[in-house]
């Protein structure tokens, strides 16, 4: 049976072996330009373009924290933190809530006569990675001695820590009447994008919207991939399958895992500021512990630590969170003469399908190579490893003569 | 570098390049290791025996930095490494294998090797995302080096980029000596290389390991059961027990050393 499968899978390699070299580049290409031409087949208002650009957000999310969780093995449960910073660096630098300061820079002609601080929203994007980043090391530091469960404590309590932070911040002063935070009230009228040129986005044609976050996207994609095939990815499974060893290959712990939690983090807070925007406001009611769970789900269904899975599980939960049961499956239990709509009973559908995927595909959408040979491979090789231990029953090593290179 | 102020072994013939000055180390009320000094001259192969327990692999875990001594000081060329961290000290020069072999199970052969390599490369985050070509080449030269490597250990060239889980007990070491050398060391440490081999391939071993310190320049410090081995390869031997340093010098005289026999040799006959 393992022997046909054996085969299956040599074949299979030898097919894509034969591929040619322009295949994968050809691939992508034809996929990212589909990516763009997508809304035009849409209404630029409709409910199916405002689904699309939240799941390709929640993907940026999901991206960012296959990251720390699946490069790096440190199981982060309080990445909204990291969405709620990137948020409110939007609320700070692109609305009128520091209305005691008159900061402008390349924003609209509008925004440019109001109070507050305005910056365009790319240096916004570039600040909420940085200041997401910063937070991100923060954030590691406290969890460098500790392994598993515990990492998982002490990231969620910094979650929940923000969060209370983000609610109560309206009754911390920082001069000048003005507040940390506008608590549940939310800071509103924040700016939409504006680019000279194009001009101010509106919420009545999504489209620029949508190509904005695509953008953010193929971004964080690249970085993802191009990090993973690295000497600071490799250095990250190192530490991740065995610490001791790592360090004593030279791989320095403190900085390879900093670097994890704040790559990591950038990402959520690019996604956040985007989210900003886009929602049109920046309340502390968005930054619940259950956002969380959202994302790491979506990074388990996808395929822990598989780029490609984790871009699949954030968008396959984004479209089913926004719009496959607000939109289309909403009436759905009334023509069964039930009175209740989806929407009330979703995180029961999200636990079905987590559910259901654990029993029929523990390794997620798309399993990474490496934990695909760890749930089958492996296991055959240990069973093998113990059929052979007793001493002297070893394959030779180094025979006399052999081993000149 | 010279062995000033230490009870200098009288045949030390060049001077030491990793040194152990007296060190202790206790864990809560246990002492696992006593004012232990060890001295590896320069090009030289020094076997570290004693019986189960004794703190070998304490002593080890302390010369690369894993365990900070409790007491004493350790010592690199002219370099203090006591409180240095190991990944630094891997940098140094010094390179070791583990007893129970510490292979990263979910990568690959050559992956292994190219871990070893990480403290020679340079590529940090902005050089991994936009890949200029120096690291480019820095990759590809880290790659062609790992497979060299598993070469020159040994290994069948077919099962390179098969995961390390899936390799056969032989090929695991073998891997794991490819990945302490591509870390391009001065010093090697092997913790119980032959453990689990047969006597053919322990001779083997003795032989490879004098072929290292000659084509690669390295001075290789051993922890060894296998007496064979010990007393074919190494220049001279440290015997610890429960801790402390009972004997020390040529194998020819430690194996005659009445108390060697009594804790370790004894127990054998």
């Amino acid at each position: 049976m393992s022997g046909f499968l054996g085969r299956l899978r040599e074949r299979r390699a030898a097919a894509v072996a034969r591929l040619p070299r322009w295949w994968n580049r050809a691939l992508a290409g034809t996929l990212i330009a589909f990516g763009i031409v997508l809304p035009f087949f849409f209404p630029a208002d409709s409910g199916f373009m405002n689904g699309t650009i939240i799941a390709v957000a929640y993907a940026v999310m999901s991206l960012g924290l296959n990251i720390v969780v699946g490069f790096a093995g440190l199981l982060d449960l309080g990445y909204v933190a990291f969405y709620a910073l990137g948020a409110y660096s939007l609320g700070w630098f692109g609305s009128g809530f520091f209305f005691k300061l008159h900061v402008h820079v390349l924003v609209s002609p509008v925004a440019s006569t109001l109070q507050g601080v305005h910056l365009n929203f790319v240096l916004i994007l570039i600040g909420a990675a940085a200041i997401c980043a910063a937070a991100g090391m923060l954030i590691g530091l406290p969890t460098l001695r500790l392994r598993g469960d515990y990492i998982a404590i002490v990231t969620l309590a910094f979650g929940e820590i923000i969060g209370v932070v983000a609610v109560n911040g309206q009754s911390v002063p920082v001069g000048g009447g003005m507040t940390l935070t506008a608590g549940n009230l939310g800071i509103s009228a924040v700016d939409a994008p504006y680019f000279p040129g194009i001009g101010s986005f509106s919420l009545l044609n999504l489209r620029p919207w949508y190509w904005l976050i695509l953008a953010i996207l193929l971004l964080v994609l690249f970085v993802n991939l191009r990090l993973r095939d690295s000497r600071l990815g490799r250095a990250w499974v190192a530490l991740r399958e065995d610490e001791v060893a790592a360090v004593s290959m030279g791989i320095p712990l403190v900085k390879t895992k900093l670097l994890a939690y704040s790559v990591g983090a950038a990402f959520g807070g690019m996604a956040g500021a985007f989210f900003g925007t886009y929602y049109t406001e920046v309340n502390a009611g968005q930054f619940a512990f259950g956002f969380s769970i959202f994302i790491l789900a979506m990074v388990i269904i996808g395929g822990l630590g598989s780029i490609w899975g984790a871009l699949v599980g954030g968008l396959t939960l984004g479209y089913i969170n926004n719009y496959l049961i607000p939109d289309v499956l909403n009436d759905l239990p009334s023509k069964f003469g039930l009175h209740f709509q989806l929407t009330q009973v979703e995180f029961g559908i999200f636990g079905f399908l987590l559910v259901i995927m654990m029993l029929l595909r523990p390794q997620g959408l798309i399993p990474e190579r490496r934990r695909r040979l760890e749930l089958t491979a492996q296991i055959a090789a240990e069973d093998a490893q113990l059929a052979e231990a007793p001493a002297g029953e070893v394959t030779v090593i180094l025979p006399p003569g052999e081993g000149a290179a | 570098m010279s062995a000033a102020g230490d009870p200098a072994p009288p045949a030390a013939p060049a001077p030491a390049v990793l040194r152990a000055e007296r060190v202790t180390k206790e864990f809560g009320g246990l002492v696992a290791v006593e004012d232990v000094s060890v001295d590896l001259p320069e090009h030289s192969i020094v076997s570290l025996i004693g019986p189960n327990g004794a703190g070998k692999t304490t002593l080890f875990n302390m010369l690369t930095g894993l365990y900070r001594p409790t007491q004493g000081r350790i010592v690199l060329g002219d370099r203090d490494i006591t409180r240095s961290r190991p990944d630094v000290i891997t940098g140094y020069g010094v390179a070791r294998t583990f007893q129970n072999i510490r292979l990263f199970g979910a990568m690959t052969a050559v992956e292994n090797v190219m871990i070893g390599h990480h403290s020679r490369m340079r590529a940090g985050l902005f050089g991994s995302i936009f890949r200029p070509s120096w690291v480019r080449r820095e990759e590809r030269e880290t790659q062609e080096r790992a497979r060299d490597l598993l070469a020159y250990v040994g290994l069948p060239s077919t099962v390179f980029d098969r995961l390390a889980a899936q390799l056969s007990y032989g090929d695991q070491r073998r891997v794991e000596l490819a990945r302490a050398l591509a870390a391009e060391p001065s010093v090697l440490l092997l913790d119980e290389p032959t453990a689990g081999m047969n006597p053919r391939e322990s001779a083997a071993l003795t032989a490879f390991m004098r072929k290292l310190r000659d084509e690669k320049k390295l001075t290789i410090l051993l922890i060894e059961h296998d007496m064979k081995v010990v007393m074919g390869v190494s220049e001279r031997v440290t015997v610890l027990d429960h801790g402390k340093k009972i004997a020390e010098g040529e194998p020819t005289e430690v194996r005659t050393d009445p108390q060697v026999i009594e804790a370790y040799l004894g127990k054998q006959a």
